[in-house]
């Protein structure tokens, strides 16, 4: 099978790449965003128990 | 019956702990297994012998409308528990759930308009399988509107509980829209009972992709859970020992 028959998806690329570039850029976001989410509240844990421990 | 596993899951403590464990071994079987349902739904699958090759639209297609729904019912049970047993980290969970499973919704409705137009010849029709899976976008939208609005952190896990479980109502009727009512939609490709309606070489890959994407969301939802349990029990003696180690 040749790329460009690949690419063309029998005419229908148009609705056939879209989907699935949709669909990988929200699997891709959800995993970014699920992290930072932990990242940030990790974060602000430390920076609490930061504060508690030496207080000014 | 004995119960305390179940109340050794639900410590705020062991759960982080399991779940950050858990993570990677959730994570990478699903991204192997989305390359290989992508290889085989793209490339080893024949096109279908009235669609062509848009049908291919269903290796994204159906497995985000199953997890739009799954996601759902599983939000839905642990808010239940969650209000019924008053474990804090059944909210938690339920919390975690609702962006992801909006984020579902939204890509089935996006691709199943791409799949709709050539072959329905319309972008969106109002019947029953599309309306009823809008709704549950707005219920996703709703209940995370619901919960950024109210400030006191367990009215906002007992109202979200509360609308997520009048939501659950909007399952059935997404499920058997294309049987109770007459519409464009098609009907299921794989049923539980009977044989599946289409060939193996088509079948196999949105298999593989119905399991990729519980295995995606299973290590989504760890990820979120963890970080919504940090945010909870910032104040609690377990995480100082847990973050500081």
């Amino acid at each position: 099978m040749n790329l460009s028959d690949f690419l063309a998806m029998g005419g229908y690329a148009a609705f056939v790449w879209p989907s699935f570039g949709l669909t990988l850029i929200m699997l891709i976001l959800n995993v970014r965003n699920a992290r930072r989410m932990h990242a940030l509240a990790r974060e602000h844990a430390l920076r609490r128990l930061d504060a508690a421990r030496k207080p000014t | 019956m004995n119960w305390t596993w179940f109340h050794k899951l639900a410590s705020p403590p062991h759960f982080y702990r399991l779940a950050g464990r858990i993570t990677p071994w959730l994570g990478w079987p699903a991204f192997l297994l989305i390359v290989i349902g992508l290889y085989g739904g793209l490339v080893l699958a024949p096109p279908d012998y009235q669609q062509g090759d848009a049908f291919r639209i269903v290796y994204v297609h159906a497995p985000s409308a199953w997890m739009s729904m799954f996601i759902y019912g599983m939000m839905a049970i642990a808010a239940a528990i969650g209000l019924i047993w008053r474990i804090k980290l059944a909210h938690a969970v339920a919390a975690a759930a609702a962006p992801v499973g909006a984020w579902f919704t939204f890509v089935t409705l996006v691709t199943g308009s791409l799949w709709g137009r050539p072959m329905w010849g319309t972008w969106w029709q109002w019947d029953a399988r599309m309306t009823s899976e809008l709704i549950l976008l707005f219920l996703y939208l709703g209940l995370i509107a619901l919960r950024a609005s109210i400030d006191d952190r367990e009215r906002a896990d007992r109202a979200s509980a509360v609308l997520a479980l009048v939501g659950v109502v909007n399952l059935p009727i997404i499920h058997y829209s294309v049987y109770w009512w007459n519409t464009l939609h098609q009907g299921s490709t794989i049923t539980k009972f009977g044989k599946p309606s289409i060939t193996f070489d088509m079948l196999w890959p949105l298999l593989v992709m119905f399991v990729a994407f519980k295995l995606f969301f299973g290590m989504v939802l760890m990820l979120r859970v963890r970080g919504e349990v940090l945010r909870r029990e910032r104040d609690a003696s377990w995480l100082r020992e847990e973050l500081t180690r």
